[in-house]
């Protein structure tokens, strides 16, 4: 069975929170374990408040298409948006040690990312930037 | 949305985090305790018993202050995580840099 869904993601970092609630609802209906559901949520809202907030400025007027789909086993979360792209494939993560030593405060969403999913893809098609999240899901 | 409370005792200051911490309020977080550092603040306690979500905006404000208290002798722990939250902060490894207790009995005794 597939099932699919799909949300609109304005690029406002308040709307998160909406974002956060839509992934709830849906991995609640999954054999994904409590904690997993909610690191499966913070990498989608990692990789989204990236986006809104390096690739587009926080502009409220743009947005962020992210569409959930779950077939054969697996967990696939589509985040796609238009502009400039970031490619998580290609982006060297920092040290978690030179994060502390430099004090910065961004970065370790990537590594977050990285390590809850179990496969991640980036895919740009003219002005189309499409990042794949994957998790697979054991059977109930 | 999150909400931050404040509460002082005689030698230490307790952080009450209520609700969420993402990239849109984790500034809230950040100037919370700049402000307790600036008003000399030696011993932080950062109640966690409800957050019910951290991402790494947040983790990345504990993080930044890491160094600057260990030069400072500034204490801060945290305690009373959920597991779920707690787990976040596992996986970067955080547990390591960061002191973290089950319950507050156990984060003054540090």
């Amino acid at each position: 069975m597939i099932m699919k869904h799909e949300l609109k993601l304005y690029c406002d970092t308040t709307r998160l929170a909406d974002l956060r609630k839509f992934l709830n609802d849906i991995l609640q209906n999954t054999s994904l374990s409590d904690i997993e559901q909610h690191q499966v949520t913070l990498a989608v809202d990692e990789v989204c408040a990236n986006l809104i907030i390096h690739s587009h400025g926080c502009n409220a007027k743009e947005f962020i298409k992210v569409e959930v789909e779950k077939e054969n086993g697996i967990l696939k979360i589509e985040i796609v948006d238009r502009g400039e792209g970031f490619n998580i494939i290609e982006y060297k993560e920092p040290e978690i040690s030179h994060v502390k030593a430099t004090k910065r405060k961004g970065g370790l969403g990537i590594i977050l990312v990285k390590r809850i999913m179990d496969r991640i893809e980036f895919e740009k098609i003219g002005t189309q930037n499409t990042c794949r999240l994957f998790k697979i899901l054991k059977s109930k | 949305m999150l909400k931050i409370e404040t509460t002082h005792d005689s030698n230490f200051t307790t952080l009450h985090l209520i609700g969420e911490v993402d990239a849109s309020n984790s500034i809230e977080l950040d100037e919370q305790i700049t402000g307790l550092v600036e008003s000399g603040a030696k011993k932080i306690l950062v109640d966690g018993t409800k957050l019910e979500y951290i991402s790494s905006a947040g983790l990345g404000v504990f993080m930044s202050y890491i160094e600057d208290f260990q030069e400072n002798e500034i204490s801060l722990v945290i305690y009373g995580l959920n597991e779920r939250v707690y787990q976040v902060f596992r996986i970067l490894g955080l547990d390591q840099l960061i002191k973290i207790k089950s319950d507050k009995e156990e984060a003054l005794r540090v």
